[in-house]
């Protein structure tokens, strides 16, 4: 009976994504840097192997990061990939234990009921037929979320939905066929042989009882090994490809190879491995509060998938990290955005027969030229200090925030230097931001530089922009430090005094400071150490960008007024006294966005300290001022 | 069939809303003037003199003290109109406190705020001494003392002009008009009071559109020797002497220009006053993209607000100077009598 | 316009001073404008320049640049645009919001492909 046409579709399809996806794989393979081979290997054979394998479960199969974040939507695609994975191990089972022969073809196991359609009459069989129907059944209630979400988005709590291909409509008609299709198929045959479990016995009863079943029966099967064969050969040019995909970027991550910075293999894997779920586009303020919704992670990761000319999107993000935090695929999407930006204006057919043969590395060579040039500037004298005091560009244009810390560092008797205070040069982030990373290190080169010289033990920057690049892409010695981080040293080894104040406040994680550096608790420890810290939504790692982010080069100031008005509104919702942030860019924008009185940490802090004994003469230089007992 | 005497209600008492009263009351119309501070005068209270001919502002306060001495006027003092609204022919006004006050016209003459220094924090208002508003050196003036916190005698003061107008960083596209006109009477002032100190005055328009501003720019610069740098302050920083630094673009010679400054004064503008946004809220009268109240046509109407019986007076319209506002709000007078007589 | 090419003694003879608005290449004005439309609010007050931190160490006037492309006179914008450190003060300054980092980005962008003959 195997010599029935009807599964070859079927059989095609498989094979042929099989061979795919070994072909694919070596590519992949074949391209990842010599370290990275490396990595994974040593992974396969030690402890990342079982981390992924559980990850695989709990993920990939139990959607245990959907499930946190939407239970209905982690159910509907929990019930598709754990019941469908179910249905083939106890279908192989099944065919195994109670077919004629052992080692069954994988199409035999598919198509156990069409094979035995007697099966199941009584007994053990009979019981696992029941098990057999509720497995179907679970996937089948999946399926029913899947097509309610995809016309009624709402109805899961998502805001908005991916847009399809014409060839992900396609794979996803005969995606949703195929369980149908089968329980059809399965219902006729089991209703012209009196056999099946309570779901398929009972619809084929019911069918066979006004149609004719024996007829129809074969027709259903053709359409279920037909659903089957064209989801397998459309998968590698579909969206669908995502599921065997990331079982191979399970395996890379827990084998430690990351994004970096340049395009590789492992960006290529992550590209693929996009289910386009929309997560990202749920949680991003360009959608929520400005109303843009084609530039969101998911739309960039098929625009890079499908080659098309993505320049536009590329550079409209806000870089603030919201999306990478929720991707339950766990891709790195800022990284790979920012990979992107570096190629500027890239001449895209040429990428794209690179890309098609695998030969990714090629693509660095055709990197944008560098557009920018600092050869102006010279190196400067340095005076020598144990703390350098770096305020940062926009520092500049909130003098209370600098005002406040030179008063904190002098109460608390800090010998430091200002570094920048009569204008410095820019960290370099925001050129990196745009792709420039070569232009960049001129500047920090520069920086480095006059760091260096002055055998500076401690650098506090006031701004989290310079933070993160101070930390991830400077060599230094001296110790890198927010101011929060500072003062709240400041306060832990007593050298500050500080007044209580009596105040209601909230604070907001600047991005690059809070999911860009993991600096959240020592901001806090400094608020609650001067006055009543109040909870926001969206806190810590799901802290709202001010809409100020450099990170964007083409949005509008109309539209960043959108995204910070609407982010001060779900900030101040509970009427504190006082919005605090910890970056000059932050508060300079919310303080355009809201009637409340948005202030630095600094300058908290520096209403908090005792009362200075009053100057006599204001020439008196400030290391002078003492302080008297704390309030 | 002469019923009782007209009944008009005017909200605000500034400029306009002191000429309005004395005009209604003149008329033999019984008026009710509600003010928000202690006494009438709005901000003509704190100023020293006026431009263009610098004569002394008392004169004007005197003047429009005449005028409301009428026993048709009743003035309510410490109190503001938070809501209008009609009732048949009559027009009832709530007032702050919960008293009621009703009549048959309501004149709107709740002008201007300036603007608040603070939000321009670069500036450095409020953070560093020494910077100080056009409105705290009229004060100066008063007391006849333009001194630094120290007590020390400025040899050099700077004038910031466009300080929270024509700016979209803080929500105001709108030029206020007077400010420039203020700066060049302001500079003069203080080179006549301190002939040793330097004046410089920082505008990226100069726009003189009144009668004799023009003629008293050209006067600043050939008998008081004003100086003038054409371009926008970004930001002020101070020196380990204490004394200010900002930094400008000279746009004029196309290079970035340092400055110290003993004194910097930044000549804020004009925003529709708090009470009287709030009025227009709570009393859907409509508002422009300047968040001043928007007369019924821009041409022929000014005075018009588009609801029965109630008339827009002065700066609640538009930043305006005062021979302006004491127009507009006589206008208003004319519209409202005659609303009063065609009921 | 560019292809006027100085004579041997380096002086560019028979070259009016003035801006020949009619036969100024205003080329990469559109191309700024085009992806950039705030360029067009720009009313020179010279905010962006007093901020810049590039300009503090080298020539490099946004207010002038800005003035310079509107007229089509890119010569001497060729170097200046690539001392812009793209730090983005002046965008907190600017009180037109005019969105000056992507002024920069497209002004090098349109100067590099003129001088490719792509515009």
């Amino acid at each position: 009976m195997n010599s029935e046409i009807f599964i070859w579709p079927f059989n095609l399809g498989l094979y042929f994504i099989l061979i795919y996806s070994v072909v694919r794989s070596t590519i992949w393979f074949r391209s990842l840097s010599r370290a990275d081979k490396l990595r994974l290997q040593r992974g396969f054979f030690g402890m990342p192997f079982m981390q992924s394998i559980r990850e695989i479960f709990m993920e990939s199969l139990l959607h245990r990061r959907i499930f946190k974040k939407n239970p209905v939507l982690g159910y509907m695609h929990m019930s598709l990939a754990f019941g469908w994975f179910l249905l083939i191990v106890f279908g192989t089972i099944e065919a195994d234990f109670f077919g004629e022969r052992h080692l069954n073809p994988p199409s035999h196991a598919i198509f156990f009921r069409w094979f035995n359609p007697e099966h199941g009459a009584s007994g053990l069989a009979a019981i696992y037929g029941h098990w057999m129907d509720f497995l179907l059944v679970f996937i089948l209630s999946g399926l029913l979320l899947a097509v309610v979400k995809r016309f009624i988005p709402g109805m899961m709590g998502m805001k908005k939905t991916t847009r399809h291909t014409w060839t992900d409509r396609i794979a996803l008609t005969s995606l949703w066929l195929i369980f149908p299709s089968r329980l059809l198929a399965e219902g006729f045959t089991c209703g012209v042989h009196g056999s099946g479990g309570f779901l398929t016995g009972n619809l084929g009863a019911a069918l066979t009882s006004f149609l004719p079943a024996a007829d129809i029966a074969p027709y259903f099967w053709w359409l279920y090994s037909l659903s089957l064969g064209t989801f397998f050969f459309l998968l590698p040019v579909t969206r669908y490809f995502h599921i065997p995909v990331e079982l191979i970027l399970i395996f890379m991550r827990n084998s430690g190879i990351t994004t970096a910075d340049r395009w590789s293999a492992y960006s290529e894997v992550q590209t693929h491995a996009c289910s386009s779920c929309g997560i990202c586009i749920s949680v991003c303020q360009m959608s929520r509060a400005a109303g843009i919704n084609d530039m969101q992670s998911a739309y960039f990761i098929k625009g890079l998938r499908n080659e098309r000319d993505i320049a536009a999107i590329t550079a409209n993000c806000l870089m603030c990290g919201r999306c990478d935090e929720v991707c339950p695929v766990g891709i790195e999407l800022g990284p790979l955005r920012l990979i992107e930006r570096r190629q500027g204006e890239r001449p895209a057919t040429r990428l794209k027969f690179i890309d098609r043969y695998g030969l990714t590395r090629r693509r660095e060579q055709i990197e944008r030229e560098p557009t920018q040039s600092y050869s102006y500037l010279v190196p400067e004298e340095e005076e020598q200090a144990d703390v350098l005091f770096f305020a940062g560009c926009m520092t500049h244009l909130t003098p209370s925030v600098i005002v406040a810390m030179k008063k904190i560092m002098e109460s608390a008797g800090v010998m430091y230097r200002f570094m920048d205070e009569e204008g410095g040069v820019c960290c370099g982030r925001p050129l990196m931001l745009a792709g420039r990373d070569r232009e960049a290190r001129e500047l920090i080169n520069h920086n480095s530089d006059i760091i260096w010289k002055s055998g500076a033990k401690t650098l506090v920057t006031s701004c989290p922009i310079c933070y993160k690049v101070f930390r991830e892409s400077y060599y230094l010695e001296a110790q890198v430090m927010h101011h929060s981080e500072f003062i709240n040293l400041l306060i832990e080894e007593g050298s500050l005094r500080l007044g209580y104040l009596h105040r209601r406040v909230v604070y907001h994680d600047p991005c690059d400071l809070g999911r860009g550096s993991g600096i959240y608790d020592e901001p806090r420890a400094v608020i609650s150490y001067v006055a009543e810290l109040q909870p926001v939504p969206e806190a810590r790692s799901m802290s709202l960008c001010c809409g100020g982010s450099l990170g964007n080069l083409t949005l509008s100031s109309e539209k960043r007024a959108l995204i910070a008005a609407d982010a001060a509104g779900t900030l101040t919702r509970s009427a504190p006294d006082a919005l605090i942030t910890a970056c000059p860019q932050c508060k300079k924008t919310f303080a355009q966005a809201t009637e409340t009185r948005v202030s630095d940490i600094a300058e908290l802090v520096a209403v908090a300290l005792p009362k200075p004994v009053r100057r006599t003469r204001s020439r008196s230089s400030a290391n002078t001022v003492r302080t008297v007992a704390d309030g | 069939m002469k019923e009782k005497t007209k009944h008009v209600i005017v909200a605000g008492g500034g400029v306009a809303g002191m000429e309005a009263a004395g005009s209604l009351a003149e008329m033999g119309i019984r008026v009710t003037l509600v003010e928000k501070g202690e006494d009438p005068g709005g901000h003509l209270l704190q100023w020293h003199a006026l431009f263009p001919g610098r004569r002394p502002a008392e004169e004007v306060r005197k003047y429009l003290r005449k005028r409301i001495a009428h026993e048709n006027i009743n003035v309510i003092t410490r109190t503001t109109v938070e809501k209008v609204r009609h009732h048949g022919h009559e027009i009832i006004a709530d007032l702050s406190g919960g008293t009621q006050e009703r009549a048959d016209a309501l004149i709107v003459a709740t002008g201007f705020d300036l603007f608040d220094a603070h939000r321009k924090e670069e500036y450095g208002y409020g953070i560093y001494d020494n910077v100080i508003t056009s409105a705290d050196l009229e004060e100066m003036f008063n007391r006849k003392r333009v001194v630094r916190t120290d007590g020390s005698v400025p040899s050099r003061i700077g004038f910031i002009h466009c300080v929270g107008s024509r700016d979209e960083k803080v929500n105001n596209n709108h030029c206020s008009k007077v400010c420039c006109v203020s700066a060049v009477k302001q500079a003069i002032e203080v080179r006549k009071l301190l002939p040793e100190c330097e004046v410089f005055c920082f505008y990226m328009d100069m726009r003189m559109f009144g009668p004799y501003y023009e003629e008293l720019y050209r006067e600043s610069q050939e008998v008081h020797n004003v100086n003038y740098i054409r371009g926008k302050v970004s930001e002020a920083s101070v020196n380990i002497n204490n004394r200010l630094v900002i930094k400008v673009e000279d746009t004029l010679a196309g290079r970035p220009l340092k400055m110290e400054l003993d004194l910097m004064v930044l000549m804020v503008g004009m925003e529709m006053s708090k009470p009287g946004a709030r009025l227009a809220e709570t009393s859907g009268l409509s508002t422009g993209i300047n968040r001043f109240l928007e007369s019924a046509d821009h041409h022929y109407g000014s005075n018009r607000s588009g609801v029965a019986g109630i008339f827009y007076a002065g700066t609640c319209t538009a930043p305006m100077n005062i021979t302006d506002t004491i127009s507009h709000s006589r206008a208003a007078v004319e519209e409202t009598v005659r609303y009063l007589g065609s009921k | 316009m560019s292809e006027q090419k100085a004579n041997r003694f380096g002086f560019a003879v028979n070259r009016s001073r003035a801006i020949n608005y009619d036969t100024s290449d205003r080329k990469v004005r559109e191309y700024v404008t085009l992806r950039e439309p705030s360029f067009r609010l720009c009313f020179a007050c010279g905010g962006c320049t007093a901020a810049c931190t590039a300009g503090q160490h080298a020539p490099f006037s946004l207010r002038k640049m800005n003035t310079y492309i509107r007229r089509g006179e890119i010569d001497t914008l060729r170097e200046e645009v690539a001392r812009c450190m793209l730090c983005g003060k002046c965008l907190l300054v600017c009180p037109r919001g005019v969105n000056t980092r992507n002024v920069v980005a497209m002004t090098a962008e349109g100067i590099r492909k003129l001088d490719r003959n792509e515009l």
